[in-house]
């Protein structure tokens, strides 16, 4: 078995999306190199509640980095400084005894804070529910291989549609845009034959969802891509515009 | 009580298409008049959200997550079986039938299987149509690949994300309708209690997760579309939300639990590493289609896995299965790793782990074309582990992973509580004693797309339209005040132990005594250790934090709390199966071999348990649904 670490921790703590925020720190002596990232605050949440304390809320459920629900940003990036990975896919083999580390939450206007490091993100429901969808009803399609697709089209569609909706990319921008998100769908239905009918329309209603949500606009800092757990690519976002632009001026 | 399973007359092609003929319906204009709450979003639920919405009826969908698209069928890597024919294999809607029925050991319902075979072309169609971005050829048309139990190529893929996939699918078809006004959506929500009137299910009660606020809701039926149960282990492959509370406060409240016992333990997962362990990562049963499994011949033998020449290498399946090879069902692939382990050739630290090999593989196919197909999976191993898969075997070893049993439902999908419903992982009802790998996606999108929306109606066209109690009636005021009592007394007991110390110590009682084998005595000292801790639980347990507030940890001690008694009747299940069968393995009644003995003269049954209180000890009592078998003959199941 590996030698314990020791950790230094300092995260926020925030009572309720209104109260005032505040930094608590806490040492943790026993951190093991195989733990998960996420593993080493369920540590720090037991020996909070040992000492009587409140634990640190955090979102999290997988912990597989498919379901999107971790967000964490950690020493100020976006899951950590592991590339292509959600922050429960972190290991804490890439810390080193003595290390400090800071949590926070992802930080934007349109995920409000619930608690802690626990944000709002229904905003991203409303950005796909504005039209992230092909409009076919159950029980109206037909034969699966009457639609060919070229593979690598399909294969790129899939590319986009790996999106997890975790947000990070919300954290990265300098302007809290969402667009990768966004483009990432748009992109996503937009290779495909099926999504091609409602294509001006669905990148319209999307587009003016996100700017109705409060997320900024895109400079093309592309930190997004660099901290995109599936590695979205940022050519979504100009997918997104080229639709945009079609759909308006045409 | 004599359970009827309502299976339609007629020869098993058309049961599904007659009893449809048969069924009541409710007019178009009627629909919106009629409110169904769905509680859970995943592949079940959020299929059926989605279609009776566009149908017209007025849903109301919950969920705990923070958002519909996190529900665990997310996690589902693998892929989906239809029996489309495309690779032109002889598979024909019989053969998935038959090979799912037997894959369950012959211990699920003829009619609902054969439905599941019949209706799941059909799902492949609406996912492709929604944009689910399956695998390909290259003549542009869909690709197939073998999962265990099968001698067909039947699954449909999308990479090692099929499940993430189809499940954007079903949400996004969801979102629509919450756009059209057809679904209200609540997500942060948790179910407390369901709300039983004059013997029918009227509504239900929920915490809203973020106020802490007990909320009453009102319907005309409800469905739980909750998922499995795996969690009672601490730890399995399971989300880390995923919980039995839904379905457990139901049984509660007077619906049957059906087979608890039938636990399915997923042969290659990433190996235990320690105690402050939360949760055990899966890798797709696909990677058997190339990896091949092994253990040292000679115990103890620690070289490096690459130094260890073939024939000093143990292919144990391969050997004991000349037929169906690394491709076995899940049961039987979990059971002989157990059992070289106990041998003593498991390998790593533990003891507890085979290999899982793709030298070979790589070797016949090329670096590329191995990472084109499981690329996904092969990095998050080298992640986990820290060992890189393409240039050493990975480590598996199995890991509980889905939940056969559940809430005991008709054909209809209706529990015996009339106007409560149950799908996808939440009901016991299509894999019987073990479920083959790619069919909980097929069941999930079945029920959730097809099956519900059609049976559904036929119940509420007997019911009164419109017909409201209000929220105030007593029943309502009953389970908001139990559902409210018991978040009081949690937070009022301030004990000692925190609530993850106690569903890890429940967990290994499970693990231990409820796993992969079991006979009566482990399993009545598991009853006795269960109830001991659970009653250590109710006096010891320490809940931080406040009700009115977000509250993690008040969530968990309440799915912890319905843990500690569904344990307690898993136990009893398995101790009245005195047979093994599919996964549940009575050390009592296998071969020499260490294959499960059926009993089908004393065992061909549904245990169907009902719930009659815990004082100390959980009272059930046992129905039976008898499983006739008209049209497959019972064979012991054999894979050699």
């Amino acid at each position: 078995m590996s030698k314990d670490m020791t950790i230094h921790l300092k995260y926020w703590k925030q009572a309720g999306p209104d109260a005032q925020g505040y930094f608590e720190e806490k040492t943790l002596n026993t951190v093991n190199e195989h733990m998960s990232f996420l593993e080493m605050l369920d540590v720090l949440n037991e020996e909070l509640q040992l000492e009587g304390k409140d634990p640190v809320e955090f979102d999290y459920d997988c912990r597989e980095g498919i379901c999107g629900s971790c967000n964490l940003v950690i020493n100020g990036q976006a899951h950590g400084p592991k590339e292509k990975v959600a922050c429960c896919q972190l290991h804490m083999r890439n810390y080193k005894d003595g290390d400090h580390i800071t949590i926070e939450p992802p930080k934007a206007g349109a995920f409000p804070i619930i608690k802690d490091l626990v944000v709002d993100r229904s905003a991203f429901d409303r950005i796909i529910e504005a039209g992230g969808y092909v409009s076919v009803k159950t029980g109206s399609a037909q034969e699966a291989n009457s639609i060919p697709i070229e593979k690598e089209h399909s294969d790129l569609a899939f590319d986009y549609a790996t999106c997890i909706g975790c947000g990070a990319c919300v954290a990265a921008c300098p302007n809290a845009s969402a667009s990768l998100f966004t483009g990432a769908k748009i992109a996503h239905l937009g290779k495909l034959p099926q999504g091609e009918l409602e294509r001006s329309k669905r990148v319209v209603a999307m587009v003016d969802q996100m700017k109705e949500e409060g997320f900024g606009d895109c400079s093309n800092f592309a930190e997004c891509e660099a901290v995109c757990p599936v590695g979205i690519s940022i050519s979504a976002i100009a997918e997104m515009r080229k639709d945009y632009v079609k759909a308006v001026f045409s | 009580m004599k359970l009827d399973g309502q299976i339609p007359d007629g020869p098993l092609e058309q049961k599904w298409s007659l009893h449809k003929k048969n069924m009541k319906l409710v007019a178009p204009n009627n629909r919106r008049k009629y409110e169904i709450i769905i509680v859970g979003t995943g592949l079940a639920g959020g299929a059926a959200a989605a279609s009776l919405a566009e149908m017209g009826y007025k849903v109301k969908s919950f969920c705990i997550q923070d958002s519909a698209r996190r529900a665990h069928s997310i996690a589902a890597q693998g892929g989906i079986n239809a029996a489309k024919n495309y690779p032109n294999d002889g598979d024909s809607v019989w053969r998935l039938f038959y090979d799912t029925i037997k894959g369950g050991d012959y211990r699920s319902r003829e009619a609902n299987v054969y439905r599941l075979a019949e209706v799941a072309n059909n799902i492949i169609d609406q996912a492709v149509a929604q944009g689910v971005p399956f695998a390909r050829e290259y003549s542009g048309l869909l690709d197939n690949r073998s999962f265990g139990g099968a001698q067909v190529s039947r699954t449909f893929y999308a990479r090692g994300q099929t499940g993430q996939q189809l499940l954007l699918g079903a949400y996004q078809a969801m979102m629509r309708q919450v756009q059209e006004g057809g679904v209200e959506y609540f997500p942060r929500h948790e179910m407390l209690e369901v709300v039983i009137i004059d013997g029918k299910a009227r509504g239900i009660i929920t915490r809203d997760l973020v106020s802490g606020e007990i909320v009453r809701h009102e319907a005309d039926a409800v469905v739980l579309a909750t998922g499995g149960y795996g969690n009672v282990f601490y730890l399995s492959t399971n989300a880390k939300n995923s919980n039995v509370t839904a379905a457990w406060r139901a049984h509660k409240k007077g619906a049957f639990f059906a087979n608890p016992c039938y636990v399915q333990v997923h042969p290659t997962c990433i190996p235990v590493s320690g105690d402050y362990q939360s949760k055990l990562t899966l890798m797709s049963e696909s990677l058997r289609n190339d990896g091949r499994v092994w253990v040292p011949k000679k115990k103890g033998d620690d070289r490096h896995p690459n130094d260890i020449p073939d024939e000093e290498r143990y292919y144990y399946l391969e050997e004991r299965y000349p037929s169906f090879g690394n491709l076995v069902p899940r049961d039987v692939a979990s059971r002989n790793a157990k059992l070289v382990c106990d041998d003593g050739l498991g390998v790593g630290d533990t003891g507890l782990a085979v290999y899982l090999d793709f030298r070979d593989a790589i070797k016949r196919y090329g670096l590329e074309t191995i990472s084109a197909k499981y690329g996904n999976l092969f990095d998050m191993y080298h992640n986990i582990a820290g060992e890189n898969p393409y240039e050493q075997p990975m480590k598996i070893y199995p890991a509980v992973h889905y939940t056969m049993g559940g809430l005991w439902v008709d054909y209809n999908l209706m529990t015996n509580v009339p106007g409560l419903f149950a799908t996808g992982e939440a009901n016991f009802s299509d894999h019987g004693a073990n479920r083959l790998g790619a069919s909980a996606l097929m069941q999930g999108l079945s029920d959730g797309y097809f099956v519900l929306p059609a049976t559904i109606g036929n119940y509420l066209a007997d019911e009164e339209i419109g017909k409201r109690y209000g929220t105030d009636h007593k029943e309502f005021e009953k389970a908001a005040a139990e559902a409210q009592a018991q978040i009081d007394k949690l937070l009022s007991i301030k004990g000692k132990r925190t609530i993850v110390d106690f569903h890890r110590t429940l967990g290994k009682i499970v693990w231990d005594n409820i796993g992969i084998a079991r006979n009566a005595e482990d399993l009545k000292k598991a009853i006795k250790e269960i109830q001991e801790l659970r009653e250590e639980f109710w006096s010891n347990v320490y809940v931080p934090g406040e009700k009115n507030n977000y509250n993690k940890y008040l969530e968990f001690a309440g799915r912890v709390a319905d843990f500690f008694e569904l344990a307690e009747l898993m136990a009893k299940d398995a101790l009245d199966r005195q047979e093994s069968c599919g996964c549940h393995l009575r050390e009592e009644y296998q071969s020499e071999e260490g294959e499960a003995i059926r009993n089908d003269e004393d065992f061909s049954y549904v245990a169907a348990w009902e719930y009659q209180g815990v004082n100390g000890e959980l009272k059930e009592q046992l129905h039976k649904e008898n499983l006739e078998f008209e049209f497959v003959e019972l064979k012991q199941r054999s894979y050699k």
